[in-house]
Parts: C-alpha cells; structure tokens; sequence
C-alpha cells in the first residue's frame, strides 16, 4: 500500500483518537513514568478569547476561568488524575451528613490573600451569600446551583457549615466547581463588583498586569498555602483571537500550548509540522453549542415558529460534515453523548429536532411556518466571532434554515459584545453555549430554567414546568427514576423548543513537549489553576 | 458667361468614436477594459452565471478538486467555489465601486472647495487632509472599521464602505485640489465672479467640470485600491461575514486549515482578486494616459 502525507496524517489522528481519547484514559500510568519536576521558567499560553470582566462568579465562558483561575482557590475541586472524583482546595478536610442536608468543610490554616489578609470562614460565607443571592448589580451565573443552600454557619474561623433547604444530590460536585473561586469579604463588602475589576485571591500567581487586546500575566506567589507550589516563576496568557496567528504561535513557540481545544484540521496542521515536539490530547468535551431564540421576541414567542427552526436541522448529516472541519461532532440531548445520564439514541430521534428523516421533519417544519404565518420569516442569528466552533456552526444554520425558506442574517461579534447582546435580550436567535465542568445532571440542565432563577437562560423562558422536574430530579436519588425525569425534561424543552444542544463538542488539545503536568479533562474549565504544570527545558 | 464655381466638397465631420480610439492607442487598457465588462457581468446576473448557489453546504463533497462538475473545486463547506467567486464579484464590486466613488466624489468636491477659497479654508481644509493622509490607507480602514458598528443594508455593510471611502477622500482631494489650482486663476472663473454668480456655481459648473479627468482617473484606480482593502478586510475578519461570498472572507478561515489540502481553496480566490486589481489598475493608468493631453504624443 502506497503510503501518502494524508494517509499517514489519518493514521497519525486515529491512532491519536485511539490511544488518548475516550473516558478511561489512564492518566496515573501517566504520571508514574514522568521525569523528576524542575521548577521555575515562565509559561506563556494562548488565550482564544479576552474575558469581559475578571468575576467567574458571573461568567460561564473559559476566557474568563483561564485568564482569572490561577489567581484564586475553591473550597474542593476535580482532581484530574481520577476525574470526577473531588480533592480539597481551600478545605482540608470535610464530612457530609448521611440526609446530605448539611456540608462541614475545615479550612486549611493561615492562608493569605495576595493583599496578605488571612483568609477566613466569612470569606467563604461572603462569596457563597454572593453566589446564590448576588446584591443588586451583581450577576450570579450560578444562582440556581446554589439556591438549595438554606444557611451558611461560621462556628469558627476554620470552619464552614452549609445547611442546605433541599437535598442536592451532587452538592459536594458543585463545590468543586472551578467557577466559585472565594474572594475576601471585605472586598465584595465594599463593593460586591470589586472582582468584576479587580483580583485579590488566594492562588498559587499573583496578578501582574492585563493589557487589553495583548496579554494577562501573573507571578509565583511565594505565600501560596500548598508548600513547594507553583513550580513556575509565573505565566502569560496571550489573546490570539485569530486561529491562523494562535497556530502560528504554536507551531513557532512563541506560546506553548492552548488549552481550550483546537479542531481536527489544526491538530492534523500541528502534527504534520511539529513532528515528536507537540503532544495532542483529545477527549469528548462536556461542552454544546445551543440554538436559542429569544422568547419575549416576535415571532420567536410562537412555539410553532421555535419548532420549524429545529426541525430544518439535519444533526445528524451535520454531525459527519463538521467534525471533520471543526471541534463538533457528536449528536446529543442536554446531556453530554456517551455520559451515563445520556439519552440513548433510539429515543433520541423521536424527539422534535432530532428526527433522522430530515426530508419529512422539513415538510413538518415548512407547515409549521405557514401556520404561524411566517412562510417569509427574516432574523438575525447572533454569534461569537470564534472562528472554532461558532463560524461553522453559523454557516451550517445558515444553510439549513435556507432550505425551509427562511432568511437568515449571520452577525459574528466579540465575546463582550456578545454576551452583552445576549444577556439584555437584544437577540432574536443566537448560538449559545451550554459550558458545563461535569456530567452531573443538575449542572446540565439548570441552564434551562426560568429566567428568574437561571440568568444565563438566554432564551429568557419562564417555565414553571420545567423548573418543577428540575426540582424533583435534583431531589431523587434513585438512578432509574432520576433517568426519568431527565427525559421528561428534555422532552418538554425540546417541545417548547426554547433552545436546544446543536451538537456536541470533541476536545483536541495541543501542548509542546516541555510542558509537564497540565492534565486533560472532559473540560477546559478544569485544570486551569496551573499550579502542578512545571517546564522541561 | 458664368463662370462655374468649383465644387467644393462638403466637408465630412467624422465624430470621433472615443472607444475605437482608446482601444487602437491603450491596447491594455482595453484589455482591462473587457475583464472590467465581464467582472461586471457576472456580478450583475450573478443568479444566471453561477452553476450552484454560493451558499449551498454539501458534505458530501468536501474539499473536492476542480472538476467538470465544480470547475474550480470546493471549499470545507462542499460549496462550490465557482458560484462564490461569481457572487464574490458582486461584493468586490458594490463596495469597491461604491467605497471608490463616494471617497473619490467627496475628495474632489472637497478639492475644488479647497483651490477655490484658498486662505484659512484651503489652510484648515489642508490640514485635516494631512491628517487622514498621515495613515496607510489599509490601516485608517481598520481604524474606522473597528470604532463603527456593521450597519447592514441589503446585505450590504454601509459602514465598511464608508470605512474605505474615508481613507480614499483625501488623497483624492489633494490631487483634484492641484488641477483645480490652475483652473481658478482662468480669466473665466473671474468672469463668473464679476457676474455675480454664487460660490456653489462657480464650483460645481464652472470649476468642477473642468477637474474631470484626474477625478475619473482616481476614481478607476481606487476601485482597485477598495477591492483590495475590502478583501484584505474580510481576510482579516472585519469585513463582510461568512457565509457571504467574499473573495478575501474565501481566504481567510478555513483555507488557512486547508490549503495545503485543497490549494484551490486559495488559488482561485488569490487569482481573482489580483485579476481584478490588475485590470482596474491598468484601466486606470490607461484613461490617463488617453485623456491627458501630455501622454499624447
């Protein structure tokens, strides 16, 4: 067999899928043939996207996790190497009553801010009270998360007791989300949008500087309470909005690495030039993108014009298409395809949007229209200026909704832009993303709640059904039954069709070989603390 | 006895055919000429030339080489990149034509202004055109580009055209400003003073027709200018967006991926641009050369 640049470019890729994708990566076989760390040296990075603000408390984009998550601690987080199991942060040690209706956590000991305040059990209490009942001007992307949350006690300085309202089935998880970094009390006291602009955490780097359009960098905290950490004399992330320049970098080593995700034409680009000196990692993402129509818009009020627009999409030809020009790829529910919570995909297709007859579901779709009178109907679809996934998923909507006749007008802004566009209601129908850190249901579905308890429900429905299965799905703890209302979930949003999973993201990550101890996970929003990654040069 | 007055022959006025005349003395320019007509052609019944529907995603036809069915390949998208060069050329030539005409316009009425006043208005006039001049006209596009929002009309972004205009306005000022220097000191344009006739007459039917030939000059090859700041605008992601068909928007995204794969993906696009840009540029050097008295000889 004559062996080609491009057959030897699949092979490369598969056997890449192959060895280091899928769920049981055996990261700890990893780890055990790692050469000795060598500490200092600076790290620089590539950041896909510039944050809109420095809070991860009122964001759900990684731009803001990566650019921010080294600066600060969480009270538990994801321990990667055994990922979903949960290890301390900020809590050395915590018990879970046996009705999980109240949480001990014990703080490590003099830990300080980057201000050299000690951090204490009213920090924490603070930035929960802020979490899940934010001041006025304040926005808590993680409201409904923590609205479970009954009292917070602080018995003593070292020591926090959550009492909760109502049982939650994956507290100790939603702990440790890397979003809920703790911040002084003082600070948000004084003013609850201090974090918004400014950084005072308690994390392995301390923030140096922020140059808008360039670079974020910050320095080895030498007061860090995890003794021997970081191994790096500090960091800098770079913005490279553009995927051309970011690759650039890459393939030059002006940066080492982006931990996002690139798509399988970048890998294959990175693989061809870079030989033995890059390392791809590749995972299934807990990431989708959405389609969402903005609810109190005319005429995406009307549930038959919500479900025509579903219906025009071919998920499953799109699927094939775009995973091999970009970071999608596999067809799911609200729950991430191949998770154990995950709907299977024999009930899948009998749910409206999903339907493997696309001729049939369009002729449905076009009826649909004319009922509702919009046979001519003309709208914006609002979308990210990423090239990686949002262009291509863009174009595709483009051309599907053509196909029943609709007129679509593609507009791409930055991320600020467009999460403020979003977030005041000022879309008509946009691609959103579901942006999750693990599969736990009450995690993936709280997106879908009622504007008033999920603000970052952008489709801004009010739903008291769907807020009710919620409820009852956080509260049950038989798998089987649990499994049932998720369906009944998903079946009644897909039935409203207020905003639904386009497909499904596939992570490729690329690093050069001299960076050690950065650890892959189903999340770009996991492991972005750096303190463990260490450079062997 | 009379004597027969010889006949004398009527003379016959032959009208000068201004095309002939071009195409016999600028043979290039001619050529230019006819790559201009047949841009133009396919920009305007772009629906009738184009084989497929510039917009149409077809997976199954990925990357495809040129062939007899997509003469020139197609994109990651499996569009044909034949029917998006057709209908690229609408883009290219709606905003080149109209960037280049309104710049050019602006320019030399702000041009024939300027000569005409003279004093503080030439002075303040001047400088603002230094100003604007101190930039590359790429990046001065950029700049105004990035401060304006996309204001969409007709698929059209109003604000990009007017993000090319600007930088076009002032160089063409200042050359329609020289010519209308010496068109100002004619003993006509006094005359028109002395006969009491208003400033915008002065300059719009006496002094304006007279600037004529360098405007259309700098007009023809600014299009060329605009053709290449909107591509290299789409190129650069803040000119027209996918999935519109843009010659430099075909270049950008994912050709960057896959051009190594299918080189078509830039081939085309690359030559089209350049084809474009050659004609309008030589057509421009042309018309020059026809109408300016000096190249005559």
């Amino acid at each position: 067999m004559k062996i080609t640049r491009r057959t030897a470019l699949q092979g490369t890729a598969g056997a890449l899928a192959l060895g280091v994708g899928g769920f049981n990566f055996d990261f700890t076989k990893a780890e055990a043939q790692a050469p000795a760390v060598k500490r200092g040296g600076n790290l620089t990075f590539a950041i896909s996207a510039e944050t809109p603000h420095y809070d991860p408390a009122g964001s759900d984009t990684y731009a803001t996790l990566h650019f921010a998550a080294p600066f600060y601690s969480t009270l538990l987080r994801f321990n990667l190497s055994k990922f979903p199991a949960v290890e301390g942060d900020l809590a050395q040690s915590w018990t879970v009553s046996p009705d999980l209706m109240t949480y001990t956590f014990k703080l490590h000991p003099n830990v300080k801010f980057h201000d050299g305040s000690t951090l204490t059990s009213a920090d924490v209490k603070a930035t929960y009270d802020r979490l899940r009942n934010p001041p006025a001007g304040v926005v808590s992307t993680r409201k409904a998360t923590f609205a479970d949350i009954g009292t917070i006690e602080t018995p003593d300085a070292n020591t926090v007791i959550f009492k909760m309202k109502d049982v939650n089935a994956a507290m100790i998880e939603h702990f440790a989300s890397p979003w809920n970094v703790i911040y002084t009390a003082k600070d948000i006291t004084a003013d609850p949008n201090f974090p918004k602009t400014k950084v005072n955490g308690t994390g392995p780097f301390t923030f140096v500087e922020h140059v808008k359009g360039s670079h974020v960098s910050g320095k080895k905290n030498d007061g860090y309470f995890k003794k021997g950490l970081p191994y790096l004399d500090g960091w800098k992330g770079v913005f490279t909005l553009q995927a051309a320049a970011m690759l650039n970098a890459v393939q030059g080593g002006q940066v080492l690495g982006e931990f996002r995700g690139i798509s399988p034409a970048e890998r294959d680009r990175l693989v061809q030039t870079m030989g033995d000196k890059i390392r791809i990692e590749e995972q299934s993402w807990t990431l989708n993108l959405l389609v969402c129509f903005n609810v109190d818009k005319k005429p995406f009020d009307d549930v038959r014009v919500r479900k025509a627009l579903l219906m025009a999409i071919d998920r499953w030809g799109g699927s094939v298409g775009l995973s091999r020009i970009s970071t999608l790829r596999s067809v799911g529910g609200v729950v991430r395809p191949g998770s154990p919570m995950a709907t299977p995909e024999a009930d899948l297709v009998k749910l409206p949007g999903f339907s493997k007859d696309i001729k049939k579901s369009r002729e449905e779709a076009k009826k649909l229209l004319k009922e509702a009178g919009q046979e001519n109907l003309k709208f914006v679809l609002w979308n990210r200026n990423l090239a990686m996934p949002y262009t291509p998923a863009g174009i595709f909507l483009v051309d599907q909704w053509r196909q029943i006749g609709v007129e679509v007008e593609h507009k791409q802004s930055d991320t600020g832009a467009y999460l403020a566009t979003m977030n005041a209601g000022n879309h008509d129908v946009a691609i959103d993303f579901s942006n999750l850190f693990m599969d736990d249901t009450s995690l993936a579905l709280a997106k879908y709640l009622s504007v008033t308890r999920a603000p970052e429900n952008r489709s801004r429905s009010k739903d008291a059904e769907l807020d009710k299965l919620y409820d009852d799905h956080i509260r049950e703890r038989n798998p089987e039954k649990r499994k049932a209302l998720i369906r009944a979930f998903e079946k009644r949003l897909f039935e409203q069709a207020y905003q639904q999973p386009l497909l499904w993201w596939h992570r490729i990550v690329p690093t050069h070989k001299v960076l050690m101890g950065w650890k892959m996970s189903p999340s770009h929003n996991l492991g972005a603390q750096l303190e463990d990654v260490w450079l062997n040069a | 006895m009379t004597i027969a007055a010889p006949a004398v022959p009527t003379p016959r006025i032959r009208e000068p055919n201004w095309f002939l005349d071009f195409c016999r003395q600028q043979p290039l320019g001619a050529v230019s000429f006819v790559i201009i007509c047949c841009m133009m052609f396919a920009g305007i019944f772009s629906r009738l030339v184009a084989p497929y529907d510039p917009l149409d995603i077809d997976f199954a036809s990925i990357l495809g080489a040129p062939s007899w069915e997509h003469p020139c390949g197609t994109d990651a998208y499996g569009r044909d990149i034949c029917s998006r060069l057709i209908f690229g050329s609408r883009t290219a030539l709606v905003i080149g034509f109209t960037s280049s005409f309104i710049g050019s316009t602006l320019g030399a009425v702000l041009g024939v202004a300027s000569a005409y006043f003279g004093g503080r208005i030439d002075n303040w006039i001047q400088r603002f055109m230094d100003i604007l001049l101190a930039f590359p006209l790429i990046v001065l596009a950029l700049v105004v580009v990035a401060a304006l929002r996309k204001f969409v009309i007709g698929g059209v972004d109003v604000n990009l055209i007017f993000a090319i205009a600007i930088p076009i306005l002032p160089r063409v000022a200042r050359v329609v400003r020289a010519a209308a220097l010496s068109v100002r000191v004619m003993p006509y344009v006094d005359a028109a003073r002395a006969a009491g006739y208003s400033d915008t007459r002065i300059i719009f039917r006496h002094m304006a027709p007279n600037v004529v030939a360098p405007y259309l000059i700098m007009l023809t090859a600014f299009i060329a200018q605009a053709i290449l700041a909107e591509a290299s605008l789409s190129f650069l992601g803040l000119g027209v967006t996918e999935p519109t068909a843009a010659w430099g928007l075909m270049l950008s995204g994912n050709a960057a991926d896959f051009y190594r794969e299918a080189p078509w993906m830039i081939l085309f696009p690359g030559a089209a641009i350049s084809l474009a840009v050659f004609a309008f540029n030589l057509f421009g050097d042309s018309l020059r050369d026809y109408l300016d008295p000096r190249f005559r000889m």
